[in-house]
């Protein structure tokens, strides 16, 4: 019991750390890292759940994916980052204000709640016995094939709209026109001559 | 014994986490950017907590659905965010008003 304490406080503590040094960071660059430390802990969080199929996504989507792009652009872009820090501590004091405001009232929204009476004969998808990656797919294939379709296509019109965002055909730079060359004809793009010996053309 | 309330409390400190970095980081879009993905993250913690707290799976087949759209969102964010800094040659969200009439 006490190794499960032990486990949630040091990943609930690295994953609060994690967040806070993403958002207080000077460097872009030890952001994204500290976000991969958050979102790694707040896995382990989802572990010590017993959500492991979860777990394991937030890893291979978050770190993986998401994580891995941010770092891409902000290595891709030659940014001045030390001028957009320098107005940091104009925004701190409000910042903190409405932080502790909302804190309170998240505080407040649960003080004041507790389950509904009968909630459990009221359970959309009871979690029964065996592997919870099984169970997950017994849900999603079945109960909400539709929404996981419609997750597939929200996912394939945002990787068309980044193509379509940032692909561009820059002038400056020769390439290829397949359908050109094909449609190349040699009798106009050469002419043969006759030229006899001694005589040169 | 760890309840639901602490798993509760992390979501909620991380949430705030996220606002107070959207604050904190008014102009540059890539902290921004990673400051939403720490909210989602708060909400899906949630999700998930509750889903284990009150022996229901939908939970989880809901912090699917959140964890798609959050990797969509970033996607396009940082399409918008790369094309825009071809335009402009600068981040600052200040500076996004080409398209004020």
């Amino acid at each position: 019991m006490t190794v499960m304490v032990f486990t949630f406080y040091l990943f609930a503590v690295t994953t609060l750390l994690g967040g806070l040094m993403t958002v207080l960071s000077r460097n872009p660059v030890h952001s994204v890292l500290w976000l991969i430390l958050a979102f790694l802990s707040s896995a382990g969080l989802f572990v010590t759940l017993g959500a492991e199929f979860v777990a394991m996504l937030l890893i291979i989507v978050y770190v993986g994916a998401v994580a891995v792009l941010f770092l891409f652009v902000v290595m891709m872009l030659d940014v001045d980052f030390a001028a957009l820090k320098a107005e940091m501590s104009k925004y701190l004091p409000i910042g903190l204000l409405i932080g502790i405001v909302i804190l309170m009232q998240l505080a407040v929204a649960f003080g004041a709640w507790g389950y509904s009476p009968g909630i459990d004969e009221r359970l959309a998808a009871p979690w029964a016995v065996g592997e919870n990656t099984g169970l997950l797919g017994l849900l999603i294939y079945d109960r909400y094939f539709i929404l996981f379709q419609l997750a597939g296509l929200i996912l394939l019109v945002a990787m068309i709209g980044a193509i379509v965002l940032t692909l561009r055909h820059r002038v400056d730079v020769k390439r290829q026109n397949v359908i050109a060359q094909m449609h190349r004809d040699p009798k106009l793009a050469m002419e043969l001559k006759d030229v006899k010996p001694g005589q040169g053309l | 014994m760890i309840g639901l309330e602490h798993y509760l409390t992390v979501a909620a400190a991380l949430f705030v986490i996220g606002i107070f970095g959207l604050f904190l980081n008014r102009k540059n879009v890539i902290i921004l950017l990673m400051s939403i993905e720490l909210m989602l993250l708060a909400v899906n913690i949630n999700f998930v907590a509750f889903s284990s707290f009150l022996n229901d799976l939908v939970g989880q087949v809901f912090t699917l659905f959140v964890l798609t759209v959050a990797a969509a969102e970033a996607a396009i964010g940082l399409a918008i965010l790369v094309c825009f800094f071809r335009n402009r040659g600068t981040i600052d969200v200040e500076d996004v008003n080409v398209m004020k009439g």
